[in-house]
């Protein structure tokens, strides 16, 4: 195709990636070094027959001048970044000085809100993934023995968890595991403690959410590796058969290394998609102990008073240079491909 | 694995049933659950007392009259303004779909015909792309669309959505349109058609099926989206999923539980019909990138 062609052909999806997905990414960059302006405060005499007192208040007037100024606020560098709410390099030395050991000095850095979400956010990950494609092949090799004719509805039961929104995946497994809902109710029954409540332990609220993760997303695995399962050729199993290789070794050399690209696409897209963990935490009400990076963005952006952009950004900017690093790898092979292919 | 030669062990059909009747039980049960709970009063589906209410419909049969109720549906549509935010609902999935299918046909078409090296390029960037979470790219639009006044506004979320679902749109389709042979549009170039009416004419006709898939990802990434339409729309314009969560209270307001449970319930049973009817296209968009790339 020629050029011109492509160029015409392209312009419209282009342009429309270029305006709303690079734009706002090089916004967030500007906006992560600016932040809210402090409001200005002036003294108030006020005397009254008992004599003078001076207040300080907020100079409502000036405040919103100044903030209709200059919008984006004051420029402060380098400074949201390295703030308490962010990488918080000072109060880091000073916990480093001041502790006595190595324990606690963990302890203080991941009360942290940046690095408390960060630890969610890779937890997450690390838990969610690894299962995710294990339940998701465990599903796959079992519907795969089921006779054709059943697969259908199976197949359609097994992806609902993945087409409703998390927001109401989580709500309504949220409803059932609360302290009111049947399962909850149950455990307590079965554990004996009437108190027992999935909000009250930080622990059960990670591992709900975790399971609600793995719940989510094993139907794309599943989908995905059932596909490849179809495509697996006969005669290599059949010949392994003859030769008397029991099941667990047909699967173990010669199904799974015909599938292991797809795996690594898997992976991929579920290790992307569970970094931006977000709205299983409002489902399940967890933002007391459980915040992901995601989770910060949006708290900064629903804030009451007046909107942290600069917070926000800074957050933003730090979450892609950590999908960044997720993906190098995958980048870097492609364009290894990529350069022995031509 | 259904192969000729293999006999099968009684014990291992036995394990397999078991674990596929538990794993869709523990997929399908909780929807099933929220569906049977939201025609009972909320004194029943979240029982202090006993759960066993849920069943028994005990508080529904003293507080209705009946052991099934309609009251938290027609109060949530009604007074809740569910009516509003379906209808927002559907005007953003329908001009999302429409303008990502248009866009994304052409630029995938161009992709797959193209032999040059930026079209490998852009394909990366578009992967790169897909990676952004959608909130690091909430934080960049809010400032300048507070600074253009296109806050709050239906148009402005379509735009924005499209935009966030053309780079898997354009995976999606480009590993469609690898699949048309070439020598079909080439003989249409050599009849003296220009590209754009062998795009129209030839290619479009047999792409349906890649079409039909594209746009249900475009409809579910629409209709599910919760990111984009809490932050960029104004109370009054809310879709569903941010009406949803609008029900379930803050801290300052108390809110109508049994609202959300009948609005999470309506707003899901469309997309499970959908996808029932469709399953077939689902499954091998899911699949496009994976096997055939």
């Amino acid at each position: 195709m020629p050029n011109k062609t492509f160029f015409w052909f392209f312009l419209p999806t282009g342009l429309a990636m270029i305006l709303f997905i690079g734009l706002p990414i090089i916004s967030t960059g500007i906006q992560s070094f600016y932040a809210q302006h402090d409001q200005v405060v002036k003294e108030v005499k006020k005397c009254d027959p008992f004599g003078c007192t001076v207040s300080i208040v907020v100079d409502q007037e000036k405040t919103s001048k100044i903030r209709e100024e200059k919008p984006l606020g004051k420029f402060n560098g380098f400074g949201t970044y390295v703030d308490r709410n962010h990488l918080a390099v000072e109060e880091i030395g000073n916990f480093w000085n001041e502790t006595n050991s190595f324990g606690e000095f963990v302890d203080q850095v991941t009360n942290l809100p940046f690095y408390k979400a960060l630890i969610f956010t890779l937890t997450y990950c690390l838990f969610v993934t690894p299962n995710v494609l294990l339940l998701g092949f465990i599903i796959a090799l079992s519907l795969n023995a089921v006779t054709r004719r059943i697969r259908g509805p199976l197949i359609f039961g097994t992806i609902l968890p993945m087409i409703v929104t998390p927001l109401v995946g989580s709500l309504v497994l949220f409803w059932m595991i609360d302290a009111e809902g049947i399962i909850g109710a149950n455990l307590q029954m079965l554990m004996d403690d009437p108190y027992l409540s999935l909000k009250s332990s930080k622990t059960l609220t990670w591992i709900t959410i975790i399971i609600y993760g793995i719940w989510h997303h094993s139907p794309f695995a599943f989908v995905v590796f059932y596909a490849a399962l179809q495509t697996v050729p006969q005669e290599p199993v059949e010949a392994a058969i003859i030769d008397g290789a029991s099941r667990w070794q047909r699967v173990r050399h010669i199904v799974l290394p015909h599938i292991y690209p797809v795996v690594t696409f898997v992976a991929l897209i579920s290790l992307m998609d569970n970094f931006r963990v977000f709205e299983p935490i409002i489902g399940f009400s967890a933002e007391g102990s459980a915040q992901s990076l995601s989770w910060l963005i949006y708290d900064n952006l629903v804030n009451e008073e007046v909107i942290l952009f600069g917070s926000a950004a800074a957050t933003s900017m730090m979450t892609i240079v950590g999908i960044a690093i997720l993906l190098a790898p995958v980048l870097i092979r492609t364009w290894k491909e990529f350069r022995t292919a031509r | 694995m259904e192969y000729g030669l293999d006999k099968r062990s009684n014990a291992l059909k036995i394990f397999n049933t078991t674990f596929i009747i538990v794993w869709l039980l523990v997929a399908c049960f909780p929807f099933i659950w929220t569906f049977w709970g939201s025609f009972k009063v909320r004194a029943d589906f979240f029982s202090r007392a006993d759960w066993w209410y849920a069943i028994t419909a005990f508080n529904t049969l003293l507080e209705t009259g009946g052991k099934f109720t309609t009251d938290a549906y027609s109060q949530a549509w009604t007074e809740g303004e569910f009516w509003k935010a379906s209808r927002n609902t559907v005007i953003v999935t329908f001009f999302v779909v429409t303008i990502s299918l248009f866009l994304g046909t052409l630029g995938a078409y161009a992709l797959s015909r193209s032999t040059r090296n930026y079209a490998f390029w852009i394909l990366i960037a578009a992967l790169i792309f897909r990676a952004m979470p959608h909130i690091t790219l909430v934080s960049g639009y809010l400032f300048p669309f507070f600074q253009l006044q296109i806050w709050g506004i239906l148009p402005t979320t379509i735009v924005v959505l499209v935009a966030i679902n053309q780079p898997f749109t354009l995976w999606l389709l480009y590993s469609f349109f690898k699949t048309v042979p070439k020598e079909l549009d080439e003989s249409a170039l050599i009849d003296g058609c220009s590209y754009f009416q062998a795009f129209r004419h030839i290619i479009m006709p047999v792409m349906w099926p890649g079409v039909i898939t594209a746009g249900l990802f475009s409809l579910m990434l629409a209709y599910n989206d919760f990111t984009v339409t809490a932050l960029l729309l104004n109370q009054e314009n809310h879709t569903m999923v941010p009406k949803i969560q609008s029900y379930l209270g803050t801290n300052q307001h108390e809110g109508n539980l049994m609202w959300a449970v009948s609005a999470v319930v309506s707003a899901t049973a469309p997309l499970f019909m959908l996808v029932m009817f469709f399953q077939r296209q689902v499954i091998s968009g899911l699949t496009a990138g994976a096997v055939k790339g």
